[in-house]
């Protein structure tokens, strides 16, 4: 089984159809789980600084396709191209930390990087998440833990950041605050991302590609396209597109640093 | 009083025994943590039951009784970690029907090998103060064969314990790791029944870390203390085994589950003291 996998990989390698850019691909995978077909030749590409987005309703195969392009499970058919020696960041939709092990933030980092205290002490920062060193992994919020567990995830110096959910369990406000944190860490490092997300409208701003899923690709392009498209709001109800109007609106004032609104004037 | 009791610890068995059960310990206590942790007390259990079906066919293949154990302990290990991975089948049922089966086969195998006499209670309860030169010397080497093996691959063990999935992506060989440490604790089963037998060695692995739980905050301080208390355990047990005239592997799992209830109930015993 393997052997037929690498067999697959470099036939795509050396087809030449992958640009420099390209960090990982996944070409006509198909998966089924007893005799029901999850996936269905779905295709996609990541590039260097790019930030794809999955999206769809519970149930649609988002996890299933991302357990395959990290190469947790195997397709059933299909091939799955990344750039050689690729370093890949993961943060999974679940954490749960037996109640029997004992394991601070600082520990449970230092199990992806063990040498490089440098690089820690900066992730925390710019995560904003020093103060939670001590912590036991069991005892801090929801949204903390994201936190956590993406600074495990970034402590590896990722060319590849791939998120499942990474807004789960965070509230509203805190969650805009997360996905912008993605977004600027894409810009910065260079990296890609590939993300889960079942809210569009959320993740519109820091996205450059969205992938509609719902076993088979139903729709793909640039956000703005997506939440136009017949597809998307079928999957979705219409009430999406109102939700996305708040969002696509064009501020007409700013807010000052004391809050007070500053106008300014269009066109 | 003192004076047999300074007598009780220069006997040659009492400083077999101590060194047998102290060594075994220092080991069982980060590898019982990881028992603890990956809720694998029950697959302990197993493997213990069956190291008495390796001693009877030991016996009848008339082998190294020490060897066929560590065989048996080795081959039931790897069996189920191959079943296993197999999840259709209902690990839970799966380990009671082998745990239970192998050790009733066991004990039927030895009775009927009647022409050699077998001391079936040593090997159900231990027999420590038994230990003879061989024995020492077989649970000194897999305790530090057991512990080099922890030590180089600690930070993989704790990884794809906490999440083996992330372990995974950032490269680690999850199915290999996992054979290891079980291949580790079948050892280290296999050379424990002396101590504490077959139906207490699963104790002797998960009691301390129990007890070491409520005193750490990481890994391995949990590891290091859950050691300590195994120590401290044989140690007493020992003491009052000699003291109140009682077997000895019993009287050591008695002491460490005092110390469990001690820390449980009251988990800042130590703190306020310093």
């Amino acid at each position: 089984m393997e052997s037929s996998d690498n067999d697959s990989k470099s036939a795509l390698e050396s087809s030449g159809e992958f640009s420099s850019g390209v960090l990982l691909a996944a070409r006509s995978i198909n998966k089924e789980f007893a005799d029901k077909k999850i996936l269905e030749n779905i295709s996609l590409t990541i590039e260097e600084g790019q930030i794809v987005t999955l999206i769809g309703p519970n149930g649609a195969g988002k996890t299933t396709l991302v357990r395959i392009v990290l190469g947790l499970l195997q397709p059933d058919s299909g091939a799955i191209y990344h750039r050689p020696a690729l370093r890949i960041g993961y943060m999974p939709q679940k954490v749960q930390v037996e109640p029997t092990l004992p394991l601070t933030v600082s520990r449970f980092l230092q199990l992806a990087n063990r040498h490089d205290r440098e690089l820690l002490g900066n992730t925390l920062n710019g995560l904003k998440i020093s103060h939670l060193q001590d912590h036991q992994l069991t005892s801090i919020s929801g949204g903390e833990l994201q936190r956590v567990l993406l600074a495990r995830a970034l402590l590896r110096k990722p060319e590849l950041l791939i998120l499942d959910e990474p807004a789960q369990g965070v509230d509203l406000g805190g969650q805009a605050e997360l996905y912008r944190l993605i977004s600027d860490i894409s810009d910065s490092q260079g990296c890609g991302v590939l993300m889960i997300s079942h809210d569009l409208h959320l993740v519109m701003s820091s996205t450059d590609e969205v992938i509609c899923l719902n076993h088979h690709v139903c729709c793909h392009g640039k956000p703005e396209h997506v939440s136009n498209d017949p597809a998307y709001l079928n999957l979705f109800g219409a009430s999406a597109s109102g939700d996305l109007a708040v969002y696509t609106h064009h501020h007409d004032h700013e807010h000052g640093i004391g809050g007070g609104v500053k106008e300014h004037h269009h066109d | 009083m003192i004076d047999s009791m300074t007598l009780f610890f220069t006997t040659d068995f009492v400083l077999y025994a101590l060194a047998a059960g102290i060594s075994l310990s220092l080991v069982a206590g980060p590898l019982g943590s990881f028992i603890v942790w990956r809720r694998m007390s029950y697959f302990g259990d197993t493997l213990a039951h069956s190291a008495l079906l390796g001693i009877a066919l030991g016996l009848i293949t008339d082998s190294n009784p020490q060897l066929s154990i560590i065989f048996s302990c080795l081959l039931f290990a790897f069996i189920l970690t191959l079943l296993d991975r197999r999840p259709s089948l209902s690990t839970d049922a799966l380990l009671g029907i082998l745990a239970h089966s192998s050790l009733a086969l066991g004990i039927v195998v030895l009775a009927l090998a009647d022409s050699v006499r077998v001391d079936l209670e040593a090997y159900l309860f231990g027999a420590l103060l038994t230990i003879g030169n061989a024995d020492l010397i077989w649970i000194l080497l897999v305790s530090t064969v057991v512990a080099i093996v922890l030590y180089w691959f600690w930070n993989d063990f704790v990884s794809i314990t906490v999440h083996s999935e992330i372990a995974e992506i950032e490269g680690a060989n999850v199915k290999r790791l996992n054979l290891i440490l079980v291949l580790l604790i079948a050892l280290t089963i296999a050379v424990s029944m002396k101590i504490v037998g077959v139906l207490l060695i699963t104790s002797l692995l998960i009691i301390p870390p129990a007890a070491a739980r409520s005193l750490a905050n990481t890994p391995e301080q949990m590891a290091v203390k859950a050691s300590l208390v195994g120590s401290v355990s044989v140690v007493l047990g020992l003491i009052s085994a000699f003291y109140f005239d009682v077997p000895v592997g019993p009287s050591i799992v008695v002491v460490a589950t005092l110390i469990f209830l001690l820390f449980y109930f009251y988990p800042g015993v130590l703190k306020s003291k310093n």
